[in-house]
């Protein structure tokens, strides 16, 4: 199993900070019937960047490039976690351990575990880390 | 009602338009003998100081323009030698090179004196404790007032700008009765006094506000003079012409200009034709007396209309209406005088974001805002905030830098900010005066 096969393309999408923004992506990804796994939304003073895991992502980023959105492509991955108390701490201790850093992250319920979407600083290390822990990744071709 | 020099203020308008023709010519040959800068401008416009023959005749020399002050950085077109100047100041520099004007003794004491009459026509005199909150320093403002209430024999508290609260004290302290400073820092010297459970109006003996380097409006006065029981007067000037030197008079009706100092000419913008009295266009005005840098049919960008009847006060010099607005697009920002080309500048300098902007601004209680939207990129996008923030801070930092002003920055989306085929409008001024 190959580590790159966990790397996910996560989609940024650059907004400026007025309404209708995320309504605008999200019409965008329903005239497409693209699926939203998840999403989150960092905000700062001024703009926001709003983070969406979809099932086809080329497709989404071609789209909100031609309403004139400004998108780029993340590589983040996704942890399924035991859906109980100490959950996070099993993924977070790993990475712990390894050195790797977390820039962000956001979790969503799925349907059958919790997952997380983790941005860190070293993408394969980090996949690497967690198979040997014993982790359970998704697999990049959920996402495509 | 006093007046400072009643034999030059009150003198027949004839005869003051002989004096301004003796000036007049006088300075003509003087520069065209001794100025290679004004003998090349007036070869060119194919004018001798022979060819000006009366007042009117003024129209056959040439324009003078800021840039060329910058282009001779930094002294290049003074008619004095070094050790007979006595000072200088500096402009902010805020559309690239900085200005400087030289003065002379004579020169200093021209201004002193115009100073002196206007602070007379606006009431005050020995006796009065005159606060002057404008900026000490490069800027004309703060020595160029301290000089004028000192000559009338006011006292004079030298306060410069900032430290609002001891200023308020200072004012109760030493009873000042007269204040000259921006309006928009009267506003908030009102604000402050407010917040420090001061009124103004019953707790200060101010009586007199003189006003001025930044416009503001005949509401703005109504409503600071009705709050702060006060008379508040317009002052006038700009450092090329020395500093501020003009005042209104009790009546409160237009800025005298004294025409033994100023030969005021309004034109049109756009042709270059002298306008008659009363409409409305670009302020033009050439200094008759300077030394140090002589100043002829400076074209000041101001736009205003001149009134030439004797004011009801008895003096016989023009007044100008207040500043109705600018030929050019600058802006004065919090007294600083701010160009959008000047931004675009500094954006053009910074590969993250593109030349597209748009400037808002505003006002927030007393102090002026602007704001610059900016696009990023679309190669610096990243989904890091961080990144995004550094950018952010990269362009305020480096526009706070050019235009000696802070601006607030909002960073957009590449294509979100509106496109222009003809005259970008680039600027959205959404203050109330």
């Amino acid at each position: 199993m190959k580590t790159e096969d966990y790397i996910i393309k996560q989609i940024s999408v650059f907004s400026e900070n007025r309404p209708g923004r995320l309504a605008a992506i999200a019409k965008a990804m329903e005239e497409e019937e693209i699926n939203i796994f998840a999403f989150s939304i960092a905000e700062a003073k001024g703009f926001g960047v709003v983070r969406v895991l979809v099932d086809r992502p080329k497709d989404a980023l071609d789209k909100l490039v031609n309403i004139g959105f400004m998108v780029s492509f993340t590589d983040v991955i996704a942890v399924s976690m035991h859906d109980v108390p100490g959950g996070l701490y099993e993924i977070a201790n790993i990475l712990a351990k390894s050195e790797i850093n977390i820039e962000y992250s956001y979790a969503y319920s799925g349907k059958e575990a919790a997952v997380l979407i983790l941005r860190v600083d070293q993408a394969e290390e980090a996949v690497q880390r967690l198979l040997d822990n014993g982790a359970n990744l998704l697999k990049s071709e959920m996402f495509a | 009602m006093k007046i400072w020099d009643p034999r030059i203020e009150e003198m027949p308008a004839e005869e003051l338009k002989k004096l301004q023709y003796r000036h007049l010519k006088t300075l003509v040959y003087r520069l065209y003998s001794f100025s290679e800068f004004y003998h090349r401008r007036m070869d060119e416009q194919k004018v001798h100081p022979d060819d000006i023959n009366s007042l009117a005749d003024i129209t056959k020399l040439p324009f003078m323009y800021k840039s060329d002050l910058r282009d001779n950085y930094p002294n290049k077109i003074f008619t004095a030698p070094q050790d007979e100047l006595v000072r200088y100041h500096v402009s902010s520099g805020t559309t690239g090179k900085p200005t400087v004007v030289g003065y002379t003794q004579k020169d200093l004491e021209i201004w002193t004196n115009s100073l002196a009459r206007s602070l007379t026509a606006a009431g005050l005199g020995r006796g009065d404790v005159m606060q002057v909150s404008y900026g000490y320093g490069l800027f004309t403002g703060g020595l160029g007032l301290h000089y004028g209430a000192e000559k009338i024999g006011a006292t004079v508290v030298p306060t410069s700008v900032g430290n609002t609260e001891r200023q308020i004290e200072l004012m109760q302290d030493l009873s000042v009765t007269a204040i000259a400073c921006t309006p928009s820092y009267m506003v908030h010297l009102g604000e402050t006094a407010e917040k420090m459970g001061i009124s103004i109006k019953n707790d200060t003996d101010l009586k007199t506000a003189v006003l001025g380097a930044e416009p503001w409006s005949e509401a703005m006065r109504r409503r600071m003079q009705e709050q702060m029981g006060i008379s508040a007067y317009n002052i006038y000037g700009t450092s090329e012409l020395s500093g501020p030197m003009f005042t209104e008079c009790s009546e409160q009706n237009g800025i005298h200009i004294w025409g033994d100092i100023a030969y005021t000419e309004i034109i049109d913008p756009d042709t270059g034709e002298q306008l008659p009295s009363g409409e409305k266009g670009e302020l033009v005005m050439t200094i008759l007396q300077k030394e140090a840098l002589p100043m002829i049919r400076f074209r000041i960008g101001d736009i205003t209309s001149i009134d030439e009847s004797v004011c009801p006060c008895g003096r016989t010099h023009p007044r100008i209406e207040r500043i109705q607005g600018r030929v050019d697009d600058m802006l004065i920002i919090r007294g600083i005088n701010v160009f959008p080309s000047q931004v675009e500048h500094a954006l053009l300098g910074i590969p993250e974001v593109s030349g597209h902007f748009r400037i808002v601004v505003d006002r927030k209680g007393a102090l002026d805002t602007m704001l610059v939207q900016v696009e990023l990129n679309p190669d610096s996008f990243s989904d890091k905030l961080s990144d995004i923030m550094d950018i952010r801070n990269k362009v305020s930092h480096l526009l706070k830098n050019q235009l000696n002003v802070g601006v607030g920055i909002e960073l957009v989306a590449p294509g979100a900010l509106p496109r222009f085929e003809g005259k970008a409008k680039r600027v959205t001024d959404r203050r109330v005066m």
